[in-house]
């Protein structure tokens, strides 16, 4: 798409000090047929209408490359949801990119699976919403997911794709975790991704419903440190902690524009999958722009690079290279500055009120979930 | 798990596990799941004698041939090497 006047573009991005990213995640879709309460997609979620061609994902993936993506995540919504998933996953490794299928399992089958076999598929990182169908069924809003989810996962072991199982935990399903290990072992998994709900999209309105104690995000670390050690060459762990309880922000993205982009169902091209909750942000298009050109001369890229943009306490801080100063979505949802420190750090004026409210949205009593709904036609 | 390999131990890049060529950074990389491992001449020089028939005491009896180096040495470096591998579940043995 733009050959010449993309190299000109990394050699001026090199000048800047931009790398090249290493990870692009496409979400295909925002249909699901889940409606987790925490889901992770924008509020206002892409019509289907509006969703990329074929032929414009395939471009896109032959661009990333280009571009340095080694690793692709398909994601959404849920991609199984799009019928030329098995096309986009050969164009996606024809073009040499490490291919990965980030789904609920809903939606595949012994069929589809063989076919994603044949695709050279790399690998499968299947979503657990609870352990138990009473639970998982319930988060998920989805009767019948959790049994189906288990077919999946033995037809995903019979064919051996690698998988990674990915368990998103909060106050209601936390005390599952230690089965949840036993689950990715059971699997034969090779690693298990314990995330704690972050609290953005979907999450965001449902603080009072999913916010972990401080006693049950403790008890999470301390789970994970003995799992991590029993388990050590046997199933590897990554862990997202519980951050409004911690004192320290989430190196969030790897630094912004450093190392990974999104990409929406629209084709809009996004720093973070949250970043479209910064509304003084404009985001370029696939349709529009080569990748190229977006990554390094995108003003959304740009506006968060470097450390130049940082305020106090950021900027004369020593963990600035450390941290970037959190998560900008978050300094926007909660101090209503994406340029502020992110509230969750203990240098922030807002910190002491951070930590009380989670303490409030943590002990909630019957608090009712807000369920994801479905993108408009 | 800690230690090298048994000269017995014939390791395996498991499936899901790739050695690629990155051709914008011009270096070799092991892509694994959600991972992306910049391969130095050292370790893209051991990983490119495991092919899964090979033997770890052969491996090794190559790499010392190849870069006339002592056997020891490298047993232990690429033992350590290869078990850092087996720990982030990079690399299998038979």
């Amino acid at each position: 798409m733009d050959g010449a006047d993309g190299l000109n573009w990394r050699a001026e991005g090199i000048a800047k000090g931009i790398p090249a990213p290493i990870a692009l995640l496409a979400e295909l879709t925002h249909r699901c047929p889940l409606s987790c309460p925490y889901c992770s997609n924008p509020v206002a979620l892409a019509q289907k209408s509006k969703e990329l061609s074929t032929d414009l994902w395939v471009s896109v993936f032959e661009q990333a490359a280009d571009l340095g993506v080694l690793q692709l995540h398909l994601s959404g919504g849920e991609p199984a949801a799009r019928r030329d998933l098995v096309e986009l996953v050969i164009a996606a490794r024809k073009a040499g990119l490490y291919t990965n299928l980030i789904t609920s399992g809903i939606g595949l089958t012994e069929k589809r699976l063989a076919e994603l076999d044949a695709a050279g598929l790399d690998h499968i990182q299947l979503s657990l919403q609870g352990t138990n169908a009473e639970v998982a069924d319930r988060i998920g809003g989805y009767k019948g997911g959790f049994d189906r989810k288990m077919m999946v996962a033995g037809w995903i072991g019979d064919i051996g794709f690698p998988l990674t199982l990915n368990a998103v935990v909060h106050r209601q399903n936390l005390h599952q975790l230690p089965r949840a290990i036993e689950m990715a072992i059971e699997m034969n998994a090779r690693r298990i991704e314990v995330a704690i709900v972050q609290f953005h999209g979907w999450a965001m309105a449902n603080r009072d419903a999913l916010m972990p104690t401080k006693e049950q995000a403790q008890e999470a670390s301390r789970i994970v440190q003995e799992a991590r050690v029993r388990l050590k060459g046997q199933l590897v762990i990554d862990y997202v902690p519980a951050d409004y309880h911690e004192d320290y922000p989430k190196r969030c993205m790897g630094g912004w524009g450093t190392t990974g982009l999104n990409i929406a169902p629209d084709g809009e091209v996004l720093p973070c999958h949250a970043a479209q909750t910064i509304p003084s942000l404009r985001f370029d298009n696939v349709r529009d722009k080569s990748l190229s050109e977006i990554w390094y001369r995108g003003t959304a890229f740009n506006t968060y690079r470097g450390d130049g943009w940082m305020q106090e306490p950021c900027r004369s801080c020593d963990r600035k290279k450390l941290d970037f100063g959190g998560c900008r979505c978050q300094a926007m949802a909660l101090a209503g500055d994406p340029a502020a420190t992110d509230p969750v750090c203990v240098k922030s004026p807002l910190h002491q009120a951070l930590q009380k409210r989670a303490v409030a949205h943590s002990q909630s009593k019957d608090a009712e979930m807000t369920y994801r709904q479905q993108p408009p036609a | 798990m800690t230690g090298g390999l048994c000269s017995t131990d014939i390791p395996v890049i498991p499936r899901g596990v790739r050695i690629h060529w990155d051709r914008v950074r011009e270096k070799w990389v092991l892509l694994a799941p959600e991972r992306a491992v910049a391969l130095d001449p050292i370790g893209h020089a051991i990983l490119s004698e495991v092919d899964g028939q090979c033997s770890f005491g052969s491996i090794t009896s190559q790499l010392a041939e190849k870069y006339g180096a002592p056997r020891d040495q490298i047993a232990a470096d690429a033992g350590e090497f290869l078990r850092g591998l087996m720990n982030r579940r990079f690399l299998e043995v038979v």
